[in-house]
């Protein structure tokens, strides 16, 4: 498969961008909720609309409703909400949340399902249990109990977790702490009671809950997939969630590119446009020769997932490390370049840097995946 | 079965009957790499054999047409020779500045004529070439260029240009056959001044004199044009307007050094010192980065291919590609370096293989030199890709 947009991918990357330019613009999705204080951290009218575009079943089953389609489209659609800043449930709900009931019983998919594609379920993700992400390690546990199960524990920096309709919850069901077996994926839905969720307000505006479950007792078709075998429809998760934030952060990295190297042609200083001075020239050139060798990655990480090659899981990590790393030089460079003015809240880069750290940590940041493709390298 | 599958398996068949065992093995030193030219000696009937049967089949340059020495293949069947070629670890059967650099500028603006004759020739390593564009004066700037072609008009020997001046940096000067030139020819215009033209090296008056190189070898030359006699056809594309055709042959030479980055041995790098221990956690770590960038990189090389093919992205993405993936071949030496400790310092023994871990190091800061500098590179990526003012 060649490494661009075929067609049909190029039309829909089109109708994306000028969607998200328009309703999912900074000013009118961003700025609005933040300033709001709104307690979602987005909004659900704009969910809807991506409804009405068909992309929150993007990656479900024609079955289900959805339109059956890829990772590399979903990582068209996360490129243009990252180049925007737009906040909104799509990598949760629609990438993450519908990968993992991808694999659940009709029964599941049937709940869940039909409501994300309206664009009216919510779903969260809660995988990591403190502030690095590290799923290799789960001590959140579910002990069987009459035909279902009793939850109890806790997850952290569970993006929309409050807003959510149900969260999708990896636990222990057997074993200890570091082992690969005795994982199993639940849905829990929000009214669950022993549920409770402290709800905190990030650096990017996003809200993200630590939830804690105290003996949550939960039916036994709230398990997605195999009881105990879990991990391997976890890995898929997290597949999912890490080459769609690094095509989010590909197209963070981006839309900060385009407004800086905008201001330097338009910024005098010294009697000359910033732009002509060869400093600024370099770096911004350097800058563009990364972010295209990051969007390359991406890309190839998500063709390779959506083949079921097994090279995807190395590729995978490759792109989130490099997009991160890309992404963060990018905002970086931009904030420097913009000068004071790049410091004020009126200017946009600032919101791009603090994105760009929030999306740095959601699924690991550089420093896991560059080790993590060490390890899958044998080293 | 697809047309590609069948051609896959006609390729595959015809590889394992013709290529030999010894040129399957991995390239040690320059020794094992064919250069061709009337001075040539093979290493050993290996290397000639496999020439000569590529040579046959117009593998040398698969995707030139058939008339010119190639064999005609389109760019997806030249991709599956690529890629069985680099299945079985095949050496190229030909190295040489003809088929990466020249032959394309032919290709474009050469003459019928000249296309017939040299394309030929270059496709079975007839004649070694060398790059005269680097004066002493003129290297990044290089349309400063100073050597210059004054036109005679001779009833008897023929129209010709008598060619005064030096070139440096040669590579393989003192080897080569023929060297591809750039000549100023009008001294009133600066870029439509320059002509291009192509002549013998064993021509009355030129001679070279090898530069050493910090890694010990000395693969080129200053050379001298003192009176040099080019016939009138051996200029290619217009008089006065060589600059168009050194410029494409520029976006050829890159993309050919931008390939030092990644290919076969990218993400390789972690694995392979691993072998022998890596102890430091920072060193490791750093190799771990690299690796990260090495396979992005080779993502990038694959997407550049897939977009040459169908004509996609943007014409000076070469410089881009030169500039990355020259980078990045420096950072895996310095690398390889680090991890190999003392060992990696030994210059003459038979455990280092006289050095040659050092030497490639050395060598590999020739990458962000040649061809144009990276400096050079952040240049035209500024002002033709990002349109950045004050050019
Ligand atoms: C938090 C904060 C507090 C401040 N407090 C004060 C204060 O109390 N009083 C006060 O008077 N000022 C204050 N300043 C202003 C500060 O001094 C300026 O922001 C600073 O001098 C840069 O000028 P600028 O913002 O106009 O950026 P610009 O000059 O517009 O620079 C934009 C970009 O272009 C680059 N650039 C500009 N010229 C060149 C060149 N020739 N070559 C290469 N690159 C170039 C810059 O490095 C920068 O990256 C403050 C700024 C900040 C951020
Ligand atoms: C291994 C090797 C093989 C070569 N083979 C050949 C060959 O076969 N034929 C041939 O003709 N030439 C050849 N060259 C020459 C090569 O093309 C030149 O060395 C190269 O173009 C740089 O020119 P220079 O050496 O004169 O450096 P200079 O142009 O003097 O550059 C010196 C430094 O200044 C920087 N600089 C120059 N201009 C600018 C600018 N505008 N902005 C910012 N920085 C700038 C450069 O980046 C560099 O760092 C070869 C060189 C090497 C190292």
């Amino acid at each position: 498969m060649p490494l661009y947009h075929n067609e049909d991918q190029a039309m829909l990357a089109e109708t994306v961008s000028g969607f998200m330019a328009e309703e999912g613009s900074i000013k009118n999705q961003l700025r609005r909720w933040r300033d709001e204080n709104c307690k979602d951290g987005f909004g659900h009218a704009l969910w809807k609309q991506f409804s009405e575009l068909g992309l929150t079943g993007i990656l479900a089953g024609e079955a289900d409703g959805g339109l059956g389609m890829g990772h590399v489209e979903a990582g068209i659609v996360l490129s243009e909400i990252g180049r925007n800043l737009t906040p909104s449930p799509f990598l949760t709900t629609a990438v993450m949340g519908v990968t993992a009931l991808n694999g659940a019983s009709d029964e599941l998919r049937g709940r869940y399902v039909p409501g994300i594609v309206a664009g009216e379920t919510v779903l969260a993700i809660a995988i990591d249990e403190g502030a690095k992400h590290r799923p290799e390690r789960i001590v959140c546990k579910a002990e069987k109990s009459g035909n279902g199960f009793r939850l109890s524990g806790r997850k952290d920096f569970v993006i929309h977790g409050a807003s959510a309709d149900a969260l999708i919850v990896a636990a222990r069901t057997s074993g200890s702490e570091s082992d690969a077996d005795g994982i199993t994926l639940f849905a829990v839905p929000k009214d669950a009671s022993g549920m409770s969720q402290d709800s905190v307000r990030l650096v990017d505006s996003a809200m993200a809950s630590h939830v804690t479950f105290d003996n949550v007792e939960l039916a036994g078709d709230a398990v997605i997939g195999e009881v105990d075998g879990g991990r391997e429809l976890l890995g898929r998760v997290l597949n999912a969630g890490r080459v769609g934030a690094a095509a989010e952060q590909v197209g963070v990295a981006s839309g900060a590119f385009g407004i800086t190297t905008e201001y330097l042609r338009t910024r005098k200083q010294f009697g000359k446009l910033i732009g002509e001075f060869q400093a600024l020239q370099h770096r911004a050139a350097h800058l563009y020769s990364e972010l295209q060798i990051a969007e390359a990655a991406a890309i190839k990480a998500q063709q390779l997932l959506d083949e079921g090659s097994e090279k995807a899981d190395l590729m995978v990590s490759v792109a989130k490390a490099k997009a991160g790393k890309v992404a963060g030089l990018a905002v970086r460079e931009g904030v420097q370049m913009h000068g004071g003015v790049g410091m004020t809240d009126e200017f946009d880069i600032g919101l791009y840097m603090k994105r760009d750290r929030a999306l740095s940590e959601f699924m690991g940041d550089h420093y896991y995946h560059a080790e993590r493709v060490a390890k899958l390298s044998g080293y | 079965m697809s047309d590609l599958d069948v051609f896959r398996r006609e390729v595959r068949a015809w590889l394992e009957e013709n290529c030999p065992p010894e040129m399957r093995e991995p390239v040690r030193d320059e020794d094992d790499v064919c250069w061709g030219g009337r001075h040539f000696t093979f290493k050993n009937q290996a290397q000639k054999d496999w020439l000569d049967r590529c040579i046959a089949k117009g593998y040398t340059v698969p995707a030139w047409p058939k008339q010119y020495g190639g064999a005609g293949l389109s760019a997806a069947e030249a991709k599956v020779l690529r890629d069985e070629m680099a299945r079985i670890g095949a050496r190229p059967p030909l190295s040489s500045f003809g088929i990466w650099m020249l032959g394309p500028a032919l290709l474009k603006f050469g003459t019928e004529e000249q296309k017939v004759h040299y394309l030929n020739q270059i496709a079975r390593g007839e004649i070694r070439w060398c790059q005269g564009y680097s004066e002493p004066g003129s290297g990044s700037d290089l349309v400063s260029l100073q050597t210059f072609g004054e036109e005679v008009h001779d009833p008897v020997g023929g129209d010709h240009w008598v060619v005064n001046g030096q070139k440096i940096w040669t590579s393989y000067a003192d080897k080569a056959d023929w060297i591809f030139c750039l000549v100023r020819t009008d001294k009133t215009n600066k870029y439509q001044g320059i002509s291009f033209l192509l002549f013998d090296m064993e021509s009355e008056g030129v001679s070279t004199k090898p530069i050493l190189l910090i890694s010990g070898s000395s693969p080129f030359c200053e050379t001298f044009f003192d009176n040099v006699k080019v016939p009138r056809d051996q200029i290619v594309g217009e008089l006065n307007r060589g600059w168009d055709v050194a410029k494409y042959l520029l976006g050829h030479e890159r993309e050919m050094i931008s390939a030092t980055g990644g290919g076969d041995r990218a993400g390789a790098l972690g694995a392979m010192l691993a072998r022998h221990g890596l102890e430091d956690p920072v060193l490791r770590a750093e190799i771990a980065q690299f690796d990260v960038d090495s396979l992005a990189f080779t993502a990038m090389s694959e997407k550049f291919m897939d977009e040459v093919k169908v004509g996609k992205g943007h014409p000076a993405q070469p410089n881009m590609m030169k500039y990355a993936g020259t980078e990045l071949n420096k950072r895996r030496h310095e690398l390889v370096m680090g991890a190999g400790g003392s060992a990696a310092l030994e210059w003459e023994s038979q455990a280092s293989n006289d050095g040659a871990k050092a030497r490639s190091w050395l060598r590999t800061k020739a990458n962000s030199i040649e061809g144009g500098t990276s400096e050079v590179m952040l240049n035209v990526i500024s002002k033709r890709i990002l349109d950045l003012p004050g050019a």
